[in-house]
């Protein structure tokens, strides 16, 4: 777990300030951005893999029957993926409190 | 195998230092008067003398930019400029230091507009003070040549890993022929190991370089540079004293003349020194206890050298060759001052300004100065500093 | 239901280069363009980033979304940092200092560090013709600093510092044409592209970085925050700016331009202002002017190609 800037002290720092984990960001929780959710009807999908290549995260896989559903850890729910689905499998709808 | 003493121009000097350091990467744009030196690189580079990859760049901030990725991939990296290049080049030195880069940089010292001055003073490296390099300031030909061999050496070191600069000023240096032991390629290569960068740009490490910091973590990483250039003043010492067991000439943070348990004492930065030399010897003639102090290092600072040669001294008189505006006047003077201000003992120090735009100061003049500088340190002075040599 | 064939994932690598967990705004286009930029190049490659949105939301200290080696300095320099990478590896290969494989040097910088403060760089790097890609991420703005206006704003947008107010209908210019600056300076290859054509734009980074020489790829990224759009049109407005001629979607390869899309007829251009808040204060008359000029500079295109 990288430690948070405000636990940093300057001797944890690397050289130059570097960072050397790579894509150490996916540690942080983006999905609690968000105020609507995506709800995938797999009925519907035709795992085209659209909605993957079209979200600006990259959080939308396929899951093991092959039908694509979001990482709701970082889902930020902009509805790009509703908008472009061709077969409009995917709605978004409120997030709860 | 003996080192050659040849006659030869102090830019040629420095083109063959970066020749014999096997510099890979050169980005530089050219200025007056630094031009020399780039002009005899990119003919060691054209005769396939020096194997280096020469960037033409189209302006100072590039050349210092090109510098930085360069150096990033582990590439050993050199380049030089003046005056007003140093300006324009002026927000990328910040990004060399703090991103712990150790390009090397010759500075052809210059005064800055306006109005426009090809002619040497130390105004330019002044505004770069705080930029977290590491500066040496040369005095003669022989000491810009083994100045920019060590700057490497430094600059590399494991344990610093902090761009270097090494001034000398314009024309009064630059563009002398002086007699300058060059030593062979061997025994260069005993002195200066090959470049290794720590964590370098690798597809198959791949780092991060470059991060944004909030206001939690900036202080943070600015401690850190602060403690690692104060640091590499022990390895600056160090590499000082291995090039005299190799070279056999031993340099020093702060060199003195005459200064054992001398009430009056000079301090200059730079060529100036070698003339002043001459002053002190003329004065001593005639009986004055005067001496004169040369300061080589200037960042880090060499508190504890300074304080230690003014240690005896009841006068200190310092001259620049830059002037603060609206301010104390030189800028030399206002450190030298803070350094030794919680001292028990200490001199007067007594600041002047001169030599800007090239103007030169003559042993008479630097002996005017002497006593001038002994006058006000008897009867004060309403002004902060003094210029030397106004016409008014 | 019939169940197709799954295409897109057999086409596109899995892995993301560019880590999800960064700070991008909803439905941020600039994102996704980066994202589909790293698909197509893989992990043998250095890349040069400058201020600006991109590197902000991807590299808060000490978290990085970054999977490939990334160095970002200043603003304007990416252009000479990419030379100086360029030409640090080159020698170190020649003179045996690193074993002899060659790295893609890709650079990614916004509309203002491309077009504005950047071009000088830019500009010098093509001209010594060093082996990297240039991509201009062009979201119409200095987005990051908060919507001000950059040469690449297009005529009638209204940003923070080329408002639209009372007597002024926000940007007075027309939009820098850099696509055309760079194929000015006789490069291999020049494109544009945009993130609604992802396979197009996949394409075209990957020529980009295998070409031997400059290479420049100019990709639209619609920005919903500034363009004051709704997040989930990204998509759709993207694909509106090609459809309407106000993007059309080319390479230049050699000097010879080809039109990736060649449309029989262009879509009004209302149809892609009308989405867009920054346009929302146009009156018939400059809706009209833009037209007209859409239609001239889409008739001057396609002589080049023919």
């Amino acid at each position: 777990m990288t430690k948070s800037e405000g636990e940093l002290t300057w001797r944890g720092l690397e050289i130059g300030s570097i960072i050397t984990e790579p894509g150490n960001a996916s540690q942080y929780q983006t999905g609690g951005w968000r105020t609507q959710r995506p709800i995938h009807d797999t009925s519907r999908c035709i795992k085209c893999g659209l909605c993957a290549i079209f979200c600006p995260e990259g959080c939308i896989e396929p899951n093991a029957e092959g039908y694509f559903e979001p990482n709701l850890f970082y889902c930020k729910g902009c509805g790009i993926c509703a908008r472009e689905c061709w077969t409009q499998a995917i709605t978004m709808v409120e997030e709860e409190e | 195998m003996r080192a050659q003493r040849v006659g030869i121009e102090v830019s040629r000097a420095i083109a063959i230092a970066a020749k014999l350091a096997n510099v890979d990467v050169v980005s530089a744009y050219p200025i007056t008067p630094q031009t020399h030196i780039v002009e005899d690189i990119a003919e060691l580079v054209a005769n396939g003398e020096l194997d280096a990859a020469y960037i033409p760049v189209e302006s100072e901030h590039s050349a210092m930019s090109a510098c930085l990725g360069a150096s990033a991939v582990g590439a050993r990296t050199f380049t030089a400029t003046a005056g007003q290049g140093l300006e324009l080049m002026h927000e990328v030195l910040y990004v060399a230091s703090s991103m712990r880069l150790p390009v090397v940089m010759a500075v052809a010292n210059r005064a800055l507009s306006a109005p426009l001055s090809i002619w040497g003073d130390h105004s330019d490296v002044m505004a770069a003070r705080d930029t977290g390099w590491i500066q040496i300031f040369a005095a003669n030909g022989q000491e810009t040549f083994d100045s920019v061999l060590c700057a490497f050496r430094i600059a590399e070191d494991q344990r610093v890993l902090l761009p270097a600069m090494v001034n000398l000023d314009g024309f009064h240096l630059t563009h002398m022929i002086e007699p300058i032991y060059i030593p062979e390629q061997s025994e260069v290569d005993k002195f200066l190991p090959p470049y290794q960068y720590p964590l370098p740009l690798d597809p198959d490490k791949p780092i991060t370089m470059g991060a944004f910091a909030s206001p939690y973590i900036y202080t943070e990483t600015k401690k850190a540079q602060q403690v690692n250039l104060t640091a590499a003043k022990e390895v600056i010492l160090q590499c000082w004293r291995e090039f005299g067991d190799l070279f056999g000439r031993y340099y020093s943070p702060v060199e003195g003349y005459h200064c054992e348990k001398t009430k009056v004492l000079l301090l200059v930065m730079g060529s100036f020194s070698e003339t002043a030399m001459s002053a002190i010897d003329t004065l001593r003639g005639e009986g004055k206890e005067v001496g004169l102090i040369k300061l080589r290092l200037w960042r880090p600072f060499p508190f504890d050298e300074i304080r230690r040669a003014v240690r005896d001294a009841e006068v200190l008189i310092v001259l620049d060759r830059a002037l603060s505006f609206g301010g104390p006047g030189g800028p030399v003077c206002s450190e030298i001052r803070s350094a030794l201000y919680n001292e028990d003992k200490k001199p007067k120090v007594i600041g002047f300004v001169g030599g800007l735009g090239g103007r030169d100061i003559s042993p008479g003049g630097f002996k005017e100065i002497i006593n001038r500088g002994i006058e006000i340190s008897q009867t004060g002075s309403e002004q902060e500093f003094e210029m030397f040599g106004v016409r008014e | 239901m019939e169940k197709y064939a799954v295409f897109v994932p057999k086409l596109v690598t899995k892995r993301e280069n560019f880590a999800p967990g960064h700070r991008a705004c909803l439905g941020c286009g600039e994102a996704l363009a980066v994202r589909l930029a790293c698909k197509a190049l893989g992990q043998n490659v250095i890349i040069v980033s400058a201020t600006g949105c991109m590197e902000v939301i991807s590299t808060p200290l000490p978290y990085t979304s970054w999977r490939v080696a990334w160095i970002h300095t200043l603003f304007e320099n990416t252009g000479a940092v990419a030379s100086g990478i360029e030409a640090g590896l080159k020698v170190m290969t020649r003179k045996g200092e690193r074993p002899a494989k060659e790295i893609n040097v890709v650079v990614m910088a916004g509309d203002g560090g491309t077009s504005d403060i950047g071009l000088q760089a830019l500009s010098g790097a093509l001209e010594r013709g060093h082996d990297f890609l240039y991509i201009c991420l062009d979201n119409e703005a200095y987005m990051n600093t908060g919507i001000q206006r950059s040469s690449a704003t297009p005529y009638g947008a209204s940003t923070t510092t080329a408002p639209a107010g009372k007597i002024s209908i926000g940007q007075v210019t027309w939009k820098k044409n850099v696509p055309a600056i760079v194929a000015a300076h006789d490069v291999p290859y020049v494109a544009t592209a945009c993130p609604s054509y992802p396979f197009d734009l996949m394409a075209k980074v990957a020529r980009g970085a295998a070409i031997h020489g400059p290479a420049y790829v100019h990709i639209l990224s619609v920005c919903p925050t500034g363009w004051r759009s709704a997040p989930d049109l990204t998509i759709r407005i993207g694909r509106l700016a090609v459809e309407t001629g106000m993007f059309p979607l080319y390479e230049v390869e050699d000097g010879k331009y080809k039109l990736s899309i060649d449309l029989p007829r262009l879509r009004p251009v209302q149809d892609y202002l009308k989405l867009q808040g920054r346009f929302r204060h146009l009156s018939e008359e400059t809706i009209e002017e833009i037209q007209n000029r859409v239609n001239k500079e889409y008739a001057r295109l396609k002589e080049k190609v023919a």
